[in-house]
């Protein structure tokens, strides 16, 4: 028998702790998003992993940087730079010159997250302000898109890549307008097919809405993301763009061609779900998706640009606040008798 | 001329809601005394409730209608008062200068520790989670809280443990008195020299078992002092400061645990050339 | 409402801990030797402390009253062991802080025995008779609360109770005393249901097991005869079950107003333990003495399931299972879950101690905290439908009274939040220190 009388620890209970953590979570994000990569640099070539690697290396140098003297190396490791690095990376368009993308990681993490005091205090998704940034700085470099690389091009590193900063390159391959555009500026269509596997131009990592569901439902069986936001932000797409179609189904998408076209995917299952920037009520989830599902339909049937998931994520960050404050839950006991 | 529209749409509406702004300034005025604002003005705006109420402009209030003296106020400064004072032709009354004192004495050093508390720090949290493992369950847990609370930056944890308060600095504000969970701080003059540094509600071996400076209940500096200046109620010593004239330090000579004192200044003095290991540690 | 509903019914929110009963589940109940010495504080129910009528020296005997209830919300106390009145005075109890209690010297010459008692004839008392008669026999709600069971049992005018809900959830990971008591006591269990529906005039008894007790809900129904007012819901396995107001949510369907109480919703809950203390003393004439505890955790040599004659030091339990480990850091009275931490081993058990549980390093290192990411986990975890995130951050920046807006006051504590932070937050003890200071605040206005 142990006669030992121990100096107590006095630790508040409880004393247990279900097995996730903030770290975590942010890895499981990047592992669901190691198939998109791929896939990216699949069909886009090496530009595409060089557009990656620069931005996320201009991301996580700002964290560092910026991060206080004892927390320096581990503001790296909870791995939130990286995330907004790699999704950062993932809405830019494959041919972008690189400085470009470096300086899009740095203000994605300086004015996306550190302005606002570091994480968990931003209004805004980081990755989406860095590429709202580049995208109002430099408007033709961001819609230059290249077409999907054949084998031969796989090695082949786009003359646009490796710009100096403020010089004008012409771009070398032919560009090509993305599904979006193309149906938007020329009425054409395209197949649905193509746009489930990905063999599309547009930005490194929308492309593919296969793999982004595979991520999603990834992410979802581990719990990590909140399934009312995607589901509210799908079904609005679908139900709105449906009612469109029933008016004019020549000059409105199809609820399907809406759905995996464009970044949608990747900015409902990536962007909208970001738990900092999105409501932390459930009834706040439904009101923030729907938000957004319309907002994407508006701007892309009637607004000046062919896509607007970005600015609808923005937009509805921006009332999360708002929402967070008028969805408070009905405590237990006083409201009317739940069912 | 299309592009004069816009700005000359602008100015209108400048304009409009400019006179609205000019007609309901006349028709809505609340007329209020002048020198509310004015005195307001000349109080220190910590808004810290020292003198009782919620906050500087109620206080200026009552300083109108003449229920206060400006002395009330312990932040101001003496000529501050006396400006105050003579702008609304008043007496600006005396008061003593009031410091927070803290009813124990034992720190790191004298109290004996029967568990460690192993949490978020601030003294709340510490003494719901059972106490905080400090053997006497009476006295300053020393987590920061008062320290965190105080508006003056008057308070710093020393290396003891124990909550050092700047008497320069303590404006006798209720800061401290309500972050205190063992509720130990209280607000005296600073003329109160005698003062029993301890609270705990046991007599003999019992208390001085949980602390080296706590007090036995042994009963000499009532004996000591000048008659009727200290009584014994329950287990601790009494002082009755309406006779505090005649306080003398000759009270605390005989006492074995050093659990009455004789404060000049500072409390904690003899521990003032320790370093301060306290600082906020939480905000 | 929650779509799994429909596949387990159940409350809405909370949290799946590890259920980590498996070291004591299968352990049948232990008596203790009897010890020197027991401590017996007067204030072991919530609401007044007892009120010693014993001196100093005085023998009494096992179950004899030594404290009587100083007003309605109080009960009274009973020696543990024949033996004599040591010393009445200031003890440290479990939380540190020092209680008024009895020291008793146990008299290592007599028996021991249980002076069986003379069974009360319950059958023809009135409802206030039976209540005093509770009262009497210093029953309280053994779950951990210690509410007294007979104020519960005081009916206002114009109320009645339809339905009498027996709690055999056990939700806190670890403690498997009410789990034990179900398997071999069904019968007490259910003749201490009977009177006190009876006495209740309530129409039937339903009695709330979770599914990971398989055996005793195979007890029970062993023993529940066709066409007694009796039904046994098996309910799925979930974490805080077994707080009263979410256990009726769970098998009424209902929701007990904020504020009020469960007979406001015509029900009545009681503890399996609590009740099998009525069916004791009724049956035996024996008051509330002793009780189970299990002693568990991973700081534990021997885990084991206990009757414990109250009073006894949680020292002499310890030894009994063969001690600490080297690698104790923690003793928790209570469950893992909404349990407090032990000062002193010397504290001794009292009505509301369930489990005395032992953790090491690996429960009580304090993982690394990060920001709060508001990822919602806390709020899809409050069984109240509170918004823990904002309640932790209120109570950091000191904004107390900012609390109450946000219903503060509402948290029973049940730490799911804490439980389901990614990002290590201490919410529940955030919040815990902000009632704290509300509560001692509105005595003492400065």
């Amino acid at each position: 028998m142990n006669a030992k009388d121990p100096e107590l620890l006095l630790e508040h209970a409880p004393l247990l702790q279900q097995g996730m953590s903030t770290p975590q979570a942010m890895r499981d994000v990047i592992y669901s998003l190691v198939p998109v990569t791929l896939a990216g640099i699949w069909f886009f070539g090496l530009s595409a992993l060089l557009v990656l690697v620069v931005s996320i290396l201009g991301a996580m140098l700002t964290e560092w940087v910026f991060s206080s003297a004892e927390n320096k190396t581990e503001s790296l490791w909870d791995a939130s730079a990286l995330v907004t690095g790699l999704l950062l990376g993932l809405t830019l368009p494959p041919g972008l010159p690189l400085w470009m993308a470096f300086l899009g990681g740095v203000v994605a993490i300086g004015f996306g997250k550190i302005i606002w005091g570091g994480l968990g205090n931003n209004l805004f998704n980081p990755a989406l302000v860095g590429r709202a940034f580049l995208l109002a700085t430099f408007p033709i470099a961001m819609t230059t898109w290249n077409p999907v690389s054949d084998v031969d091009g796989f090695f082949m590193v786009h003359a646009t890549n490796l710009a100096l900063p403020f010089m004008h390159v012409e771009p070398d391959a032919m560009t090509s307008a993305t599904p979006l555009g193309l149906f938007k500026f020329e009425q054409e269509a395209t197949p649905i097919i193509n746009l489930f596997l990905g063999n599309t131009s547009g930005s490194l990592g929308e492309t593919s809405g296969l793999l982004l569901l595979l991520g999603g439902l990834y992410l979802w069986w581990r719990r990590d993301l909140d399934w009312r936001i995607p589901a509210s932000i799908l079904l609005t797409v679908v139900v709105f763009s449906g009612i469109l179609g029933l008016f004019d189904a020549e000059r409105f998408p199809t609820p399907l061609f809406s759905l995996f076209s464009g970044g949608l995917l990747l900015g409902t299952i990536y962007m909208a779900t970001d738990p900092v920037t999105s409501p932390i009520t459930p009834k706040g989830a439904w009101i923030f998706g729907c938000g957004i599902g319309c907002l994407v339909v508006l701007i892309r049937v009637w607004g000046g640009l062919p896509e607007g998931v970005m600015y609808a994520i923005l937009l509805m960050n921006a009332a999360t606040p708002l929402i967070n404050r008028y969805t408070q839950p009905t405590v237990f006991g006083r409201g009317k008798e739940r069912s | 001329m299309s592009f004069l529209i816009a700005p000359a749409i602008m100015v209108g509406i400048g304009l409009f809601f400019g006179i609205i702004l000019a007609v309901s300034h006349r028709l809505l005025r609340v007329e209020e005394d002048p020198r509310i604002e004015a005195t307001n003005g000349m109080l220190p705006g910590t808004n810290c409730g020292a003198c009782g109420q919620p906050g500087c402009l109620p206080f200026a209030e009552k300083l109108v209608v003449g229920e206060l003296e400006p002395s009330k106020c312990t932040v101001a400064s003496a000529d501050d008062i006396e400006n105050i004072a003579d702008y609304l032709q008043i007496d600006a009354g005396r008061q003593e200068k009031l410091v927070a004192r803290l009813r124990c004495g034992g720190g790191k050093a004298q109290a004996h520790q029967i568990a460690e508390y192993h949490g978020f720090e601030g003294c709340r949290a510490a003494a719901v989670a059972s106490g905080g493992g400090k053997g006497c369950s009476w006295g300053c847990l020393g987590l920061y809280d008062c320290e965190v609370a105080c508006t003056f930056d008057a308070i710093r944890i020393n290396s003891n443990g124990l909550p050092q308060v700047d008497i320069d600095k303590c404006t006798a504000c209720p800061d401290c008195i309500n972050a205190c969970p063992r509720d130990l701080f209280e607000v005296v003059p600073l003329s109160q020299k005698l003062y029993v540094q301890c609270s705990i509600p046991l007599a003999g071996e019992a208390a001085t078992s949980l602390c080296a400076v706590a007090c036995d209940a042994c009963g000499k500096c009532v004996v000591d002092a000048s008659p009727g200046l200290i009584r014994m109620e329950n287990t601790l010593p009494v002082i009755d400061y309406s006779t505090n004239a005649v306080a003398t330090p000759e009270a605390v000579f005989r006492c074995a645990t050093d659990s009455i004192k004789w404060i000049e200044g500072n409390q904690f003095q003899e521990q003032e050339n320790l370093p301060i290991g306290g600082q906020k540690k939480y905000a | 409402m929650n779509p799994l509903r429909l596949f387990h019914k159940s409350f809405d929110h909370g949290v799946h801990p590890a259920h980590l009963k498996e070291q004591t589940c299968d352990l049948p109940m232990q008596r203790v030797p009897f010890v020197k010495e027991y401590l017996m504080p007067l204030g072991q129910n919530l609401g007044a402390p007892s009120k010693s009528i014993v001196q100093i020296g005085q023998r009494v005997r096992k179950g004899e009253l030594i404290a009587e209830a100083a007003a309605f919300v109080s009960t009274t106390l009973h020696s543990p062991v024949t033996g004599t009145i040591k010393e009445i005075g200031d003890f440290r109890n479990f939380d540190g802080n020092f209680v008024p209690a009895i020291k008793i010297e146990a008299d290592i010459y007599a028996t021991q025995q249980s002076d069986a008692g003379n069974p009360i004839e319950w059958q023809s008392l009135s409802i206030d008779e039976f209540i005093q008669e509770v009262q009497n026999a210093g029953i309280v709600g053994m779950g951990g609360a210690a509410f007294p069971t007979h104020v519960k049992f005081a009916i206002p005018e114009g109320k009645k109770i339809r339905y009498l809900l027996i709690n055999g959830a056990e939700c806190e990971p670890y403690l498997t005393n009410d789990h034990r008591l179900m398997i071999e006591r069904p019968e007490d269990l259910l003749m201490g249901a009977e009177i006190v529906r009876q006495k209740l005039g309530a129409e039937e008894t339903v009695i709330g097991v979770e599914k990971n007790k398989p055996e005793a809900i195979a007890a029970l129904r062993q023993h529940i005869k066709p066409g007694d007012p009796v039904r046994l819901v098996p309910l799925h396995v979930k974490y805080p079950q077994g707080a009263e107001k979410m256990i009726i949510k769970t098998i009424f369907n209902r929701e007990v107003p904020a504020g009020q109480l469960p007979r406001d919703v015509e029900v009545n809950v009681n503890n399996v333990s609590t009740v099998v203390a009525i069916a004791d003393y009724f049956e035996r004439g024996r008051p509330l003495i002793e009780r189970i505890v299990t002693v568990s955790g991973p700081g534990i040599t021997y885990p084991a399931n206990l009757i414990v004659p109250l009073g006894t030091p949680v020292r002499e339990l310890l030894r009994f299972c063969g001690g600490l480990t080297d690698a104790t850091q923690e003793v928790i009275m209570g469950g893992p879950m909404m349990g407090r931490p032990i000062a002193t081993l010397d504290s001794p058990i009292t009505k509301g101690s369930s489990g005395i549980l032992a953790f090491t390093a690996a429960e009580t290192s304090r993982r690394k905290e990060y920001p709060c990411i508001s990822c919602g986990r806390c709020v899809e975890a409050c069984p109240y439908f509170l918004n823990p995130a904002r309640l932790a951050r209120l109570s950091r920046a000191r904004l107390f009274d900012e609390m109450v807006n946000y219903n503060v006051m509402d948290c029973v504590e049940c730490g799911c939040c804490t439980f389901a932070c990614p990002s290590a937050i201490p919410i529940v003890q955030l919040i815990r220190t902000g009632k704290d200071d509300l509560r001692t605040r509105k005595e003492t206005p400065a």
